[in-house]
């Protein structure tokens, strides 16, 4: 197991390198011009040094290996000089986002809580609803519960985030008035009341992400239990004479949970990056307002910063879902 | 030998894709999910014959009207007919889906067919699809939209060009299950007698693969080109909502929604109709897909 952790570690480096010239190639080939809201009376000579600042000017291969450098070595020492007090890296030159000319990282921090509470939530009320759900269609299969349960989770893989988004906004904030349509992020819990506000603008935008991270996870979960029920050690359990309740709940529930554990693991990156469209709806300030607003600004250094994030959150939780799954299984020897 | 002794068949044979059709027509959500989908693509592409207003046409004093029979939807701020403009962004998306489906679908058979077949190609092939799989794609497509927009608009005119790389970003970033699933069934059909058989004598490897692999693979396939559609239409009105998607002018369901969010307030029934119409859509598609898996695999056919 330790052996093929490190293993599929090492593999993952190439990747994520491969991945980051990727993102740098094809943004080498953005027609955007980083001073082009540059005032046209500063003179060329300044504008050539303004251009030196940002790390333009030297050819493309530099330009990559100054962004790995910033980011794989300067950007963590920042991280322990923030937590210890150390001064290593003093001097040194951060990733700089063109458009607020602020270190890309600092900004990422701040928008990470906001994409977190609201997406995070979602996604364990998501987990809460989806599991129950599917362990009862599948005990029930072809019940009317099961029907129903197939038909909602369709209907959550089918309606897209921009519509449903809209739609509870209808429904809730312009016919019934009951929360805001918009997620404010200045808002600080400090007493009953704003932790009631708090709760008031979560529900919408966790509602839209929860149904359908609640589709897929039901799904999945209804097809695992099914997988097992059938199986001999059921009737071996049931023969045993051990009630409904420990068969289903022990020992069916603890063998399908195994490849479910995984998906969840798997949709995790989602978090972080994945709720793009619900934040545009929301005007929820996370990760993913950041991006779309950076790609609409021509932010190259946020853009590929983000991206490459993203990249390694996916990486690695597919690392973690391979060794979870190694973990849980015992039949699955990966050595 | 009292097994050949009657060799005359009872019944006629059946053929296996009426064994298909028999099963498909039993999962009631899938045919309906069918009919409704045809329906809708007749709509798209023939309702504009019969409904001859056109989609871009302005009136400017007929502006945010109620339905009426002059206008089933109603009209948008400038006065043009929503019905005449669902169905013009109805053909655009569903095209937008068909034809990136059959650029993925395509991309996905073959690479998966390749690795699966040629072993020296499978360990490169599939780090690629593993690769492609570690790519953020949502930002990645938007990414793309934003760098060749340009280019491709000045050598294809506008819509053109728009329409090319919305359906290439689409196919080249969804090709990697069906590549993966089509991989796993020629690993195992690779395997069989008959490929053995043909083999044996003299079948080339081209004639092998489309003779004897393809028609073997087409069930994962055909599934995978349902869901296709559904996550091609999707991506594509998620585009078109960001603002990212085909110009302003140029209605497709997800630029409909996009607009109307501006009048939510006052028209909210404007929002409701592109987005029902994808809804609607994709819930088809994947009923139809549902059912395919059920109709194409032979271990369900006949419960």
């Amino acid at each position: 197991m330790l052996t093929f952790t490190i293993r599929r570690l090492v593999l993952s480096v190439p990747t994520l390198l491969f991945i980051s010239l990727v993102i740098f190639l094809l943004l080498e080939l953005a027609p955007g011009d980083p001073m082009a809201q540059v005032p046209l009376t500063v003179p060329p000579e300044v504008k050539e040094k303004m251009r030196e600042a940002l790390g333009l000017g030297q050819p493309a291969p530099i330009r990559f290996w100054k962004w790995l450098v910033q980011f794989f070595w300067i950007e963590p020492q920042v991280m322990i000089d923030h937590y210890f007090g150390t001064t290593f890296s003093q001097g040194d030159l951060r990733v700089i986002s063109w458009q607020t000319r602020s270190p890309v990282m600092d900004i990422v921090i701040q928008r990470m809580p906001q994409t977190l509470w609201v997406v995070g939530t979602a996604y364990v009320v998501a987990i809460f609803i989806a599991l129950p759900i599917g362990i009862y269609s599948a005990y029930r299969q072809y019940s009317w519960f099961d029907q129903l349960g197939t038909f909602i989770s369709m209907v959550g893989f089918s309606v897209p985030p921009f519509f449903s988004g809209v739609l509870v906004i209808v429904i809730f904030s312009v016919q019934l008035g009951w929360f805001p349509s918009i997620y404010d992020t200045t808002h600080v819990v400090d007493s009953w009341d704003s932790f009631v506000y708090q709760l008031q603008q979560m529900i919408m935008p966790v509602m839209v992400l929860a149904l359908q991270i609640t589709a897929q996870l039901s799904r999945f979960m209804r097809a695992s239990m099914l997988d097992n029920l059938n199986q001999d050690y059921v009737r071996t359990a049931r023969a045993k004479g051990l009630s409904e309740y420990v068969v289903v709940m022990v020992h069916v529930l603890r063998n399908s949970m195994i490849p479910v554990v995984t998906v969840i693991a798997l949709g995790i990156p989602a978090i972080f990056g994945g709720a793009i469209i619900t934040e545009q709806v929301f005007k929820v300030n996370g990760i993913g307002q950041l991006l779309i607003g950076a790609i609409q600004a021509n932010d190259l250094p946020m853009v590929q910063t983000l991206t490459f994030i993203f990249a390694i959150l996916i990486v690695l939780f597919n690392l973690i879902a391979d060794v979870l799954y190694g973990i849980l299984d015992p039949r699955i020897r990966y050595d | 030998m009292t097994e050949l002794s009657n060799p005359i068949p009872s019944k006629p044979p059946r053929s296996q894709w009426l064994d298909v059709w028999d099963q498909f027509k039993s999962h009631r959500g899938a045919l309906m999910g069918g009919i409704l989908f045809l329906l809708i693509v007749a709509t798209v592409y023939l309702g504009p014959f019969l409904w001859d207003i056109d989609a871009t046409h302005i009136d400017i004093r007929a502006r945010n009207q109620g339905p009426s029979w002059a206008h089933p939807f109603g009209t948008d701020q400038l006065g043009r007919d929503m019905l005449a403009r669902m169905m013009a962004g109805g053909s655009t998306s569903v095209s937008v889906g068909l034809t990136a489906m059959m650029l993925a679908l395509f991309l996905g058979s073959f690479i998966g067919v390749v690795a699966g077949f040629f072993k020296r190609l499978d360990g490169p092939l599939m780090r690629l699809t593993d690769l492609f799989l570690a790519l953020p794609l949502l930002p990645l497509l938007l990414v793309m939209m934003l760098l060749f927009r340009e280019p491709l608009n000045a050598a294809f005119g506008p819509e053109q060009g728009i329409f090319i790389l919305i359906v290439c970003a689409i196919g080249i970033t969804s090709w990697m299950p069906t590549a993966r699933i089509v991989r796993g069934d020629v690993l195992a059909i690779k395997e069989r007698e008959f490929v053995l058989a043909a083999r044996s004598i003299g079948t080339a490897d081209n004639k092998l693969i489309t003779r004897h692999i393809l028609p073997n693979v087409l069930s994962p396939i055909m599934v995978s080109a349902t869901l296709g559609i559904a996550t091609a239409i999707i991506t594509e009105s998620s585009l078109s909502f960001l603002g990212l998607g085909f110009p302003p002018d140029f209605p497709t369901w997800g630029r409909l929604l996009f607009d109307a969010t501006d009048y939510l307030q006052q028209h909210p029934e404007r929002v409701f109709w592109p987005g029902m119409a994808i809804s609607l859509t994709v819930l088809s598609v994947n009923y139809l897909g549902d059912g395919l898996r059920d109709a194409l695999d032979p271990r369900i056919r006949g419960r």
